[in-house]
């Protein structure tokens, strides 16, 4: 096996060329896993922590945060957690503390788990994944990214560079389902967004089909709703029954299996339950934040 | 090949170190230092816990390669030795509190215990339960001994702000 590492982007991306058979490792919490399982045994193990960029974030031109691929979700709840509220939610709820000083958003991108925490949240904030290549630089809308089970849209010399994310332009939301509250491989999960300034909602389904994926219907059922009411103006409560009714509809966009952490129908379930609370508590805030502001 | 890193304010150099080979492998297999435990090997148990530049992480996740010029405290670092001596007054407080409250059963996940509380002190001298519950939420106890765990950890709290 070699062991390569390189220290500079560019470095990374030409040993990546030269051995498309190397695995990326960051924090390990993966790639390690597996390794010590015997599981796999990769021809070399590229290891991406001494490339300063990947661990920083920054403002793009559009204003848009560019969340570095090895930036950790430890440091992603310290510093984010006002700026990406959702992500920094689903952060908070990944492993441990000893996990969260590890692990990264490009490290559950680049596993492409259907239960990898940070997914929903991408998939309601709409994120775009930044990947590369020598061959050059190309940005995948993040639903677009994940391809299948475990499998993702990058190609064999291409390597994650970061994520784009707006900055939130109002309430973020994340549910999880587990055992418990730490150390947790999600059962199902659900990410929530309100994009008042384009009355658009944003969602995303974890753990509950082959692929992190959004619902995109009850998204658009939702936002529809509340313009016809004429509710991201007033600020007005829910109707009765709207929230359930998403719920509902979130559920009807899963395509969940039995397995060791749940059965499909307890997915089906307590998505629609997450799903009608989200919205519930992100409505609260966005009438919460007008009645702050009024006074 | 050749790995150069700091473990416990010293130089260590260690060689053979097959490349897929965890930092907690290579602490305790090639560098005598059996404190930090081998358990479950995916980051569950947190009784291999060291600190990684100053962070605690779970040592069977860190590629021994990835600790390359890094600095490594691991629990025998803790306190005033930096070999496990048996003499008492040598060790840290966090240590002191988990032997007086009798914090210990087996003993497998005491070093885990011991670094992940050391770094909530030193973070948070004065930390409510549920901070002391988040912070050790990665570290298992399978006696389920849990509530020594806790004393210990108030104690040794105590003992750093007094």
């Amino acid at each position: 096996m070699d062991f390569l590492t390189p220290t500079t982007w560019a470095d990374a991306l030409a040993a990546k060329a030269e051995q498309p058979d190397a695995v990326p490792v960051s924090g390990g919490t993966d790639v390690m896993v597996e390794i010590n399982f015997d599981r796999r045994r990769p021809p070399a193990l590229l290891d991406l922590t001494r490339v300063p960029d990947l661990r920083e974030w920054t403002h793009d031109d559009d204003g848009r945060v560019r969340l570095g691929a090895g930036v950790t979700y430890a440091r992603i709840i310290t510093e984010l957690g006002r700026t990406l509220p959702g992500l920094a939610m689903a952060a908070r709820t990944v492993g441990s503390p000893q996990i969260r000083h590890r692990g990264t958003v490009g490290g559950n991108l680049g596993a492409a788990s259907p239960a990898g925490d940070s997914h929903p949240a991408l998939l309601a904030a709409d994120a775009v994944v930044e990947v590369a290549s020598v061959r050059g630089t190309r940005q995948v809308p993040v639903a677009e990214f994940y391809t299948g089970v475990k499998r993702n849209a990058l190609a064999p010399d291409e390597l994650i560079a970061a994520v784009l994310l707006a900055p939130a332009t109002g309430p973020q939301q994340f549910c999880k389902i587990g055992t418990r509250n730490a150390m947790v491989i999600s059962v199902s999960a659900f990410g929530l967004a309100l994009h008042p300034g384009r009355r658009a909602v944003g969602t995303g389904i974890g753990s509950a089909a082959p692929t992190p994926r959004p619902a995109d219907e009850a998204a658009a059922f939702l936002a529809g709703e509340l313009d016809a009411a004429g509710l991201w103006e007033s600020r007005g409560p829910l109707p009765e029954g709207l929230a359930a009714e998403f719920g509902h509809r979130v559920r009807a966009a899963a395509a969940p299996i039995d397995d060791v952490r749940g059965t499909a129908a307890y997915r089906l379930h307590t998505l629609s339950v997450m799903a009608r609370r989200a919205a519930t508590w992100a409505w609260d805030e966005h009438r919460g934040a007008d009645a702050r502001r009024a006074a | 090949m050749r790995i150069a890193l700091t473990v416990n304010g010293a130089r260590r150099e260690v060689d053979d170190v097959w490349e897929g080979e965890s930092l907690l492998y290579a602490l305790r297999e090639r560098m005598g230092l059996a404190g930090a435990k081998n358990a479950c090997e995916q980051g569950e148990c947190g009784s291999c816990t060291v600190y990684l530049d100053g962070l605690p992480v779970c040592s069977c996740l860190v590629a021994a390669g990835q600790a390359q010029d890094r600095e490594v405290t691991t629990v025998e670092g803790l306190g005033g030795s930096s070999e496990d001596s048996g003499d008492e007054a040598e060790l840290d407080p966090v240590q002191q509190a988990f032997v007086r409250c009798g914090a210990v059963q087996c003993g497998f996940c005491t070093p885990g215990l011991v670094v992940t509380t050391h770094d909530l002190i030193r973070r948070n001298p004065e930390p409510s339960d549920p901070e002391i519950r988040e912070a050790l939420a990665g570290n298992l106890c399978r006696c389920t001994g849990y509530e020594k765990i806790l004393d210990a950890v108030r104690s040794a709290a105590a003992e750093v702000r007094s």
